[in-house]
């Protein structure tokens, strides 16, 4: 295994004054896919909000080595983690193009900007048809892709992505995961997954991290987890 | 007919004006869901700054650009400093806070440039164009500013990085700080913005009506009744609405209810909306969730 | 004792010796002390829509003017004695106030606070307006004549003035007090906190905001009326923009949603500029900017607030004090 790009250390987080993350641990590690899966309410989401500093969180987290606790959400963008929230955070009343543009934000280099338009439009072709309308018209699952794009348009090393697979039809979420399995292997990018979907998730993912009322109860590689009878039907309803 | 199209075009003058102090009450509020009362204000202290920089000897147009960009200044410091720690307080807190602004410049003012009137310059050459009674070159000359500085203001939202990266952030600032934006900078922005906006509408409004502490109050009004016409979160609506109240209170002014009563105008151009139409002529309705 | 036990007493003692204020201070601060009972009335009623209820208005200084107004014509124009034409303007003010409350109900504190700040703006001019000249006097305003004492009670018309208006300020005080601890004060405060909530429950929260408004202005208006008999005179461009933000600082500085807090605004706003004006003629404006921003961002509650602080921290004390001497 490869030296992790994300550590993550006794780490808790706080929406006000309630606890959600207690003493959380976990790292993701370079280039692979890793998944976070777990019950409703177990602080999947939480997780990837306290590494992106949008809730309070005590504890460590290092990305690349250095510590990114503390720091701004903007600030921690900046440093080469995208981030694909729940409810994909479109820009509803912009148009497709302009979301795209909004993610290489804080790029500067405007050749390489264009050609990753281009390749985006590769991977989400009906992105392209749509390139001119409004992000609020498109449907779930091209929003979806949509803000997978802008992700990307950020050229991260990491890549968050929040229930991607929430409300779509079944058709199109074997599409977009078969894109992020592409985007995986062609991007140079690690993928750091919640899901509430086990299966396709631990299908995905090399590595999975089990949480539980947040905590981490289990880590492993992923089909030791998919073959393990006991943590299946115990944690994740197969 | 000369009268009445003379009316018109006059109206349309001053509707200009209207337009750009309603743009700016709209960028803000579309930022931060907050109305900015203190916006008349901060044009009219930016007026006496440049007036001060006039009678210091600068040339008008050299005196008009410092004015603009330390009215840019101003706006940015204020939010950082004033506006800031009410960014997320209740409507209530944000308006009282900004009425405090509008009675502190209002008294700043009166305090080092006197409560007295004084004419303010126009660049305009004092004579009327063409011979034509319909307008004076300073009314054609500001609405050359103004329409300038509306399309420089719509090409910077629509054309540049930084103008897409402040609509992001008015319209969904979580999203925003998750693609790199830094939301404080760009309300900060806004607000610089705003305040050189007012500054512009300050200048070419000051020859009309001089200048005194209190000459904003009136056009202030206006200019919310034409972004409540328009629509408060549509741009394009406050400029409408603005040309629109201009020449609506024009006319009223010169055939209706004479000029003692213009006010009124406004304000029963303001209930009305609220009454008849309150999302405005081109006004998005907004639902809450609760 | 109790703590309401104490807090009668202090009351009583209050009352007691607002009564003999007249007798210890010169004349001029007689009519002071009477602009701050009266202020007090309007700033309360302005505190029942702010406080209480949640709305806003930038623009009451329109009501104590319509209630001003109100007082000066009948005394002008229809002879009446100036004490019944309290009740007049209370009813001009209730029914105008409602009615103005009424269409800006549907819309969130934004465009209350738009509508009513044109309100302000507009009030002088609506005053000046050269078609009702003959009843207002125009621009020019109307003149009164000073009350004098009556059943030969030996006081001067200032002493006399003073303690009429503190009698209005009791009884409308008391009134309010009632109100706000009552089933309506209840369902303002609901309103105020959770508009949602309390619609489900079946508040009327039209009916209710909008009649808030009219009492609001109700307070104001008899404050107007007062202020017009007291002044002896009313004209246009002291209804201005300026004076409904100063009711507004009176407000904010008092504390929201208390009733003590409508007279340590009003202190504030008769003596304050008093005091200031001798810096400049501008100061007083800037002083009551810096504490509309100030008491916003630290103080909420007001002074009101800071004195039950102070209140509260004395009594533990002093509680705690004589616990171990027992």
């Amino acid at each position: 295994m490869s030296e992790a790009l994300l550590t993550v250390a006794g780490l808790d987080a706080f929406y006000g004054p309630t606890q959600v993350l207690h003493g959380c641990g976990f790292t993701v590690p370079e280039s692979g896919i890793t998944a976070l899966l777990g019950p409703n309410g177990a602080g999947k989401t939480t997780a990837l909000r306290a590494i992106c500093g949008m809730v309070r969180t005590r504890g460590d987290i290092r990305f690349q080595g250095k510590p990114i606790g503390g720091l701004k959400t903007e600030s921690i963008a900046r440093q080469g983690i995208a981030h694909v929230p729940d409810g994909r955070g479109t820009f509803l009343e912009l148009t497709v193009e302009e979301n795209l543009r909004l993610g290489a934000y804080i790029r500067r280099d405007s050749r390489t900007v264009s050609t990753d338009f281009e390749r985006m439009y590769g991977y989400f072709p009906r992105l392209k048809e749509r390139r001119r309308q409004q992000a609020g018209t498109l449907s779930g699952g091209e929003q979806q892709m949509l803000a997978i794009g802008r992700a990307l348009m950020l050229r991260p090393k990491l890549l968050l992505l929040d229930e991607p697979s929430f409300g779509l039809a079944p058709l199109v979420v074997r599409e977009i995961f078969e894109i992020m399995r592409a985007i995986n292997r062609d991007e140079n990018v690690s993928i750091l997954l919640v899901e509430q979907n086990a299966a396709l998730a631990l299908d995905l993912a090399d590595t999975t991290h089990l949480l539980e009322t947040g905590r981490v109860v289990m880590s492993g590689r992923s089909e030791t987890v998919r073959n393990d009878e006991a943590i299946r039907r115990a944690y994740l309803g197969l | 007919m000369d009268a009445l199209l003379h009316q018109v075009f006059s109206g349309l003058a001053t509707g200009g004006i209207y337009a750009s102090v309603a743009l700016a009450l709209v960028m803000i509020y579309n930022a931060t869901n907050h109305i900015n009362f203190a916006q008349g204000e901060m044009a009219m202290f930016a007026t006496y700054v440049a007036w001060s920089l006039i009678e210091g000897g600068l040339p008008y147009w050299a005196a008009f650009s410092v004015t603009v960009g330390l009215a840019f200044l101003g706006g940015v410091v204020l939010e950082r400093v004033v506006i800031r720690p009410v960014e997320n307080a209740p409507g209530l807190s944000a308006v009282i806070v900004s009425i405090g602004i509008l009675v502190i410049f209002n008294s700043l003012a009166g305090w080092w440039f006197s409560y007295t009137t004084r004419s303010f310059p126009s660049p305009f050459p004092d004579s009327r164009p063409f011979g034509s009674s319909l307008l004076s070159y300073h009314e054609l000359g500001s609405m050359g500013v103004t329409l300038a500085m509306l399309v420089a203001i719509y090409s910077f939202f629509r054309f540049t990085s930084l103008g897409l990266a402040m609509r992001a952030a008015a319209q969904n600032p979580v999203s925003s700080r998750l693609v790199g934006i830094r939301v404080g900078w760009m309300l900060a922005l806004g607000w610089g913005l705003a305040a050189a906006i007012g500054a512009v509408a300050g200048m070419m409004v000051a020859p009309i009506v001089f200048l005194d502490p209190n000459m904003m109050g009136g056009i202030l009004v206006y200019a919310f009744a034409a972004a409540l016409l328009g629509g408060i979160n549509n741009p394009w609506g406050a400029v409408v609405g603005g040309f629109i109240i201009g020449v609506l209170e024009n006319l009223a002014g010169a055939y209706v209810v004479g000029t003692e009563l213009k006010l009124t105008v406004a304000l029963v151009a303001i209930i009305g909306t609220l009454v008849v139409k309150p999302d405005g002529l081109l006004g998005k309705t907004v639902v809450s969730r609760v | 004792m109790k703590t309401t036990t104490w807090k009668r007493l202090g009351l009583v003692l209050l009352i007691a010796s607002a009564c003999l204020l007249p007798l210890a201070v010169e004349q001029y601060r007689t009519f002071q002390f009477t602009l701050v009972l009266i202020y007090a009335i309007a700033v309360f009623g302005l505190n029942m829509l702010i406080g209480y209820n949640g709305q806003i208005s930038l623009g009451h200084g329109a009501f104590y003017a319509i209630g001003a107004y109100t007082a000066a014509i009948l005394m002008e124009h229809g002879a009446w004695p100036y004490w019944a034409t309290l009740p007049a303007a209370a009813v001009v003010c209730l029914i105008s106030g409602f009615l103005f409350g009424r269409p800006a109900l549907r819309l969130g504190t934004i465009h209350l606070a738009l509508a009513t700040f044109a309100l302000a703006l507009a009030t002088p001019q609506l005053l000046k307006y050269r078609g009702m000249s003959r009843w207002t006097g125009s621009s020019q305003g109307i003149v009164l004549d000073k009350p004098e004492a009556p059943f030969g009670l030996p006081i001067d018309a200032d002493q006399w003035l003073y303690y009429f208006v503190l009698a209005v300020t009791l009884v409308m005080f008391l009134l309010g007090w009632n109100l706000l601890r009552g089933r309506f004060g209840r369902a303002m405060i609901a309103i105020r906190d959770h508009p949602t909530a309390a619609a489900a429950m079946g508040i009327n929260t039209a009916y209710l905001k909008s009649m808030t408004f009219g009492i609001s202005a109700l307070y104001t208006g008899v404050a107007g009326a007062l202020g017009a008999i007291v002044v002896q005179f009313v004209a246009p461009d002291s209804f201005n923009l300026f004076f409904s933000i100063s009711l507004l600082v009176g407000v904010a500085v008092g504390g929201l949603a208390t009733i003590a807090g409508a007279f340590y605004g009003a202190v504030f706003i008769v003596f304050v500029p008093n005091m200031a004006d001798q810096i400049s003629k501008a100061a007083p404006w800037a002083i009551y900017g810096v504490f509309l921003i100030g008491f916003m961002y630290a103080m909420p509650t007001g002074v009101a607030g800071l004195i039950r602080l102070a209140g509260n921290w004395l009594w533990r004390r002093m509680g705690r004090k004589s616990a171990g001497e027992r």
